[in-house]
């Protein structure tokens, strides 16, 4: 017989639960759902637009009646469970329905918090948490006259903001001297406060209620102060209580929340817990992400497979107050250790604070300008080492270097018709149409339905702040560690450590000792593998061309017709007249229809037919060319400048050393792509500063430059160091695409790698370290060993004919 | 045509986890392979912008799309979700490994599109 399961909360996180739960395994459960609530789940977090009058209250739901009869869910809408026997495992309801259960799921969400004043009972006086509480408001507001609410927290405000909406007269009372006063200091708080006044909000700072006055209906409030003030209608937004009650008569082990391990799990171990009434390592949540990251594992466990753990969020907040933009994360409290970083534009209505603990964010609060919310979150979740990016940390992403296309300032200030993704031509308006629709949440759903930021992402930011800006609050369910691909849950550099740990040496056999939950994966990971093992035992992997994007596969890169273009290597972009006939004479022999001179500085041969390619391939290597690798996450070109031997302020050979360094490095398969230059003088003619590895000569020597990349976000290089010789040159060279090859994620440049990991973590491991840099060199030679053969002449010589020829020919 | 059947060749000739295609005279069939020798036969066209799927990567009965990612599912010719889009298919006898092309299929098409031409 199936399994059953029996889940009461019918809200956020207790249905997401059963999404993922149908999403791995759809037969595993009869399911039974008790909600208190009349409504299907719908997306809690819109209650303000609502009320509010922005959004209608059906684009808040998030499952409809229908959806639960589709697959099978019995839906007990407007019952509350009231009763757990964890003997005879059933729940019953006051109405006298009773559901067995093998599995129950307990998502009863939180309650808020009712201060124990006089009159708190009263008719009137209510909390902010369900869509009936909004309609209370609603028909309140329809006579107008004076609302209160106690609480100048986010829920208090966005409630105090859409009863104004309405037309009545709000006053916000609040117990500290400053608003938000646990996401926000004292100045953001003050500034916020400003703003809402203007709005025609009213506030007391620093009252403590002391009654609520009325008989049969709210009429006022009094103050601990002695004053007192009219009322019509009290909304208590004083905190929110993890919603336990029932939990505990059925003697489930409870704390604040209902106690559950890293799987979800309550002590009772038939009987899982998620979302706000629960407590994982001493800690409740109020927000969605931590509640969808639950759900995701509590799925897994009650579909059996067994996998994942729920370590612990950290969270971010959003304000959702039309034009203003507050966002916070993490912990601001300045103690001894910290350091404090501030802005503040009163004129542009800016306030910035950031606040770093051993050159680690700790803390972020940003108002009026929230584009780079989403960045400072990721670095403070990655605990990413700031002290390369200090001095322009304050700034933003966007002066990272960065000359490129991002950097718009407020999200919120463009049109509907601003186009956001170039690459794909998504407008702002067609994304936030799409969020709202698909009720999409992360920005994995919003690449899938829309595409905007699934081609080259450089629109990436832009996305998140859309989507932040129009579901609200913490939108991000990205996982604090982000799987390689959906066939996994473990991590880039998980993978990596379990290739060499565990000794693996092919795909399958990986797949298998890593639990892969597909057959044979995707077109995401197993380039990525392939790539990792073949990194990881570059003596003795054998490379699977199936696992390769279909460039790789034929050498050469594919065209939107289907074509092929074909980009021999031009060693330091230096070539002969006897090489450009020869050349010539393979473009007039295929009838190469476009010639280009490419911007690596040698020759592109495009509309190729594919079947052409093998001919064309010998009569290159006749010729004595090689594979460009223009197609490769490998070693691209090498950019030289003519340097001394004929320019007039060349101090070096800058055209030899990097036709040097591009006999020694071509033929590498690199994460993602990887480029050279060496310029012959500071005039930097060669562009070497925004290059993976770059060269400046000078008189008295070489300057290495690291981490450059020019393409979608221009980046600088970072100055690595500067070095007296060639060899010196050359050994760097080796040291730095190793450990690049060692460490980055597969389709991570060196540019974001270094943003990543740090350069001081680079200096520490080739500059400072002679010994390491030797070895990573040496390594770096090794793996060149075997690598430096032209796949061209292989291919022209039969290796992979079927590539290359139909299977068959039907004549017509 | 007056044939009903067209020999294609061997399972053999086709990699596992990846395709081949069939010139016709109007258009290219693709021929897949999947890891555990499953054959599908689908018009070697994209649904999205035409790009030649029998050049992309094969994994369970699915491709990606080399010219921007979409995935096809091998057994029904959609795209799998949230694209939207079909391919044709056609019907491959596998006997002993020889394959056979149903040439009747050729030109009813079950869906919009059918070859290109
Ligand atoms: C042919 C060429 C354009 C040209 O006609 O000049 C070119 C063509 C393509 N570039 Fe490029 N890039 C070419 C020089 C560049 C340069 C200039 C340079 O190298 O000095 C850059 C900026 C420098 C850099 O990389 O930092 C450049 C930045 C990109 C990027 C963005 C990379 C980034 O990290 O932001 C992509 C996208 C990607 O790789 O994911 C890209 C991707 C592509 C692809 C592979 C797009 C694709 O997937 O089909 C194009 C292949 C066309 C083809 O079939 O040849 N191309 N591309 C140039 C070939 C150089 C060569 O000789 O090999
Ligand atoms: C106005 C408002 C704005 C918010 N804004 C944001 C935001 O911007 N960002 C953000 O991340 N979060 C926000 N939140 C918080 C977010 O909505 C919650 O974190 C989330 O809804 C919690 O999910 P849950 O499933 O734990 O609880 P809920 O969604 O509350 O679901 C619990 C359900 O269980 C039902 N229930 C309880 N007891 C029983 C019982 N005995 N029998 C049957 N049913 C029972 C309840 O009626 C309820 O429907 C906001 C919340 C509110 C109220
Ligand atoms: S060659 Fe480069 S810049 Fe030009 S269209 Fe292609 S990817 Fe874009
Ligand atoms: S043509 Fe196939 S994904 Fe675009």
């Amino acid at each position: 017989m199936t399994m059953r399961l029996v889940v009461i909360g019918n809200g956020m996180a207790g249905i997401r639960t059963v999404e993922e739960l149908l999403n791995m395994s759809p037969d595993a459960y009869d399911i039974t759902v008790f909600g208190n609530e009349l409504q299907p789940n719908y997306n809690r977090i819109l209650l303000s637009p609502v009320l509010s009058a922005e959004m209608p209250f059906e684009e808040t739901i998030l499952n409809s009646f229908d959806w639960y009869q589709q697959h099978n869910i019995t839906l007990h809408a407007g019952h509350a469970v009231t009763h757990i026997d964890r003997i005879k495992r059933f729940v019953s309801t006051d109405d006298g329905l009773q559901t067995p259960y093998d599995r129950l799921l307990i998502a009863t969400g939180s309650n808020p918090f009712m201060p124990p004043i006089p009159g708190i009972d009263l008719p009137g006086v209510i909390g902010y948490r369900s869509i009936a509480d909004v309609q209370t408001m609603l028909a309140a507001a329809q006579t107008g006259g004076h609302a209160v609410v106690i609480g100048g927290g986010l829920l208090g405000l966005e409630a105090a903001y859409g009863l104004s909406l309405r037309g009545m007269q709000v006053t916000v009372v609040h117990l500290s001297n400053w608003l938000i006063e646990r996401q926000l200091d004292k100045t953001g708080g003050d500034m916020l406060r400003k703003a809402l006044i203007k709005r025609g909000l009213t506030f007391l700072m620093a009252h403590q209620t002391e009654a609520i006055l009325g008989t049969g209906h709210v009429t006022g409030l009094r103050f601990k102060n002695g004053t007192e003030i009219a009322a019509s209608l009290v909304v208590v937004a004083a905190g929110i209580r993890p919603n336990i009650g029932l939990a505990k008569s059925a003697g489930i082990y409870c704390e604040r929340g209902i106690v559950v391990n890293d799987t979800l799990q309550t002590f009772d171990p038939r009987i899982y817990a998620v979302g706000e009434c629960v407590q994982h390592r001493h800690q409740t949540y109020g927000l969605v992400a931590p509640l969808f990251e639950q759900a995701k594992v509590a799925a897994n466990h009650l579909a059996q497979y067994g996998r994942m753990r729920y370590e612990g969020s950290q969270t971010a907040t959003k304000l959702k107050v039309t034009g203003i933009d507050l966002f916070s994360a993490g912990d601001f409290h300045v103690t001894d250790d910290d350091e404090e970083l501030l802005l503040q534009d009163a004129t542009r209505g800016v306030y910035k604070k950031l606040v770093l603990r051993h050159n680690k964010l700790r803390g972020a609060i940003l108002y009026g300008d929230t584009i780079d919310g989403p960045w400072y979150f990721q670095l403070l979740r990655d605990g990413t080492d700031i002290s390369d990016m200090r001095e322009h940390l304050l700034f933003g992403q966007a002066h990272l270097g960065d000359a490129g296309r991002s950097g718009a300032a407020s999200i919120m200030n463009l049109p509907d018709s601003a186009e956001i993704c170039g690459c794909n031509g998504i407008k702002k308006g067609h994304i936030i149409k799409t969020i709202l629709e698909k009720k999409l949440f992360t920005l994995e759903e919003v690449r899938a339905h829309t595409k905007a930021s699934s081609s080259c992402g450089s629109c990436t930011g832009l996305v998140e702040a859309i989507l932040a800006s129009t579901v609200g609050g913490d939108y991000s369910t990205q996982p604090s560690k982000k799987p390689l691909c959906p066939c996994t849950e473990l991590s880039h550099d998980e993978v990596r450590s379990a290739i060499t740990q565990l000794s693996l040496h092919s795909i399958p056999q990986l797949m298998q000792a890593l639990e892969w939950k597909t057959t044979d994966g995707c077109a995401k990971c197993r380039p990525a593998l392939n790539y990792y093992l073949l990194a990881a035992w570059p003596d003795s992997y054998q490379d699977d061309s199936r696992s390769r994007f279909i460039n790789e596969r034929v050498h050469a890169n594919i065209q939107k017709d289907g074509t092929y273009s074909v980009v021999p290597r031009i060693w330091g972009g230096v070539t002969s007249a006897k090489e450009l006939r020869s050349i010539a004479d393979v473009a007039d022999k295929y009838a190469v229809p476009t010639i280009k001179i490419t911007g690596g500085q040698r020759i592109d041969l495009l509309g190729v037919a594919k079947t052409d390619l093998p001919a064309m391939w010998h009569d290159l290597a006749d010729a004595g060319f090689v594979s460009g690798h223009a197609y490769g996450k490998a070693l691209r070109t090498v950019k030289t400048c003519v340097g001394s031997e004929w320019c007039r302020f060349g101090t070096q050979d800058s055209t030899a050393l990097g036709i040097r360094l591009e006999k020694m490095t071509w033929g590498s398969w690199t994460p993602h792509k990887f480029k050279l230059a060496v310029s012959g003088c500071p005039r930097n003619c060669a562009e070497a500063t925004i290059k993976d590895f770059g060269i400046v000569c000078v008189d008295s020597g070489y300057e290495i430059h690291v981490g450059g990349n020019g393409g979608i976000k221009v980046r600088v290089t970072d100055f690595l160091c500067k070095v007296g010789t060639e060899e010196e040159v050359i050994e760097y060279c080796g040291a730095f695409m190793q450990m690049y090859r060692e460490e980055a994620h597969y389709l991570e440049r060196s540019a974001p790698w270094i943003e990543r990991v740090g350069l001081s973590h680079v200096k520490q491991h080739i500059v400072d370290d002679p010994n390491n840099r030797s070895a990573l060199f040496a390594r770096f030679l090794q793996s060149q060993a075997n690598a430096q053969t032209d796949p061209w002449q292989e291919h022209a010589n039969g290796k992979e004919a079927f590539e290359y020829k139909p299977l068959a020919t039907i004549e017509g | 045509m007056t044939a009903t059947r067209i020999a294609l060749g061997h399972l053999n000739d086709i990699p596992r986890q990846g395709a081949r295609i069939v010139q016709t005279p109007t258009g290219e069939i693709a021929i897949f392979r999947t890891l555990d020798d499953q054959i599908f036969a689908l018009n070697n066209q994209c649904p999205h912008k035409g790009g030649p799927l029998a050049q992309g990567i094969v994994h369970g009965t699915q491709v990606t799309c080399p010219l921007h990612g979409w995935v096809i599912n091998l057994d029904s010719g959609d795209a799998a979700a949230p694209d939207e889009g079909c391919v044709n298919r056609y019907a491959v006898d596998n006997e002993g490994g020889m394959l056979y092309l149903r040439t009747t299929d050729l030109f009813p098409h079950d869906r919009d599109g059918g070859l290109a031409g």
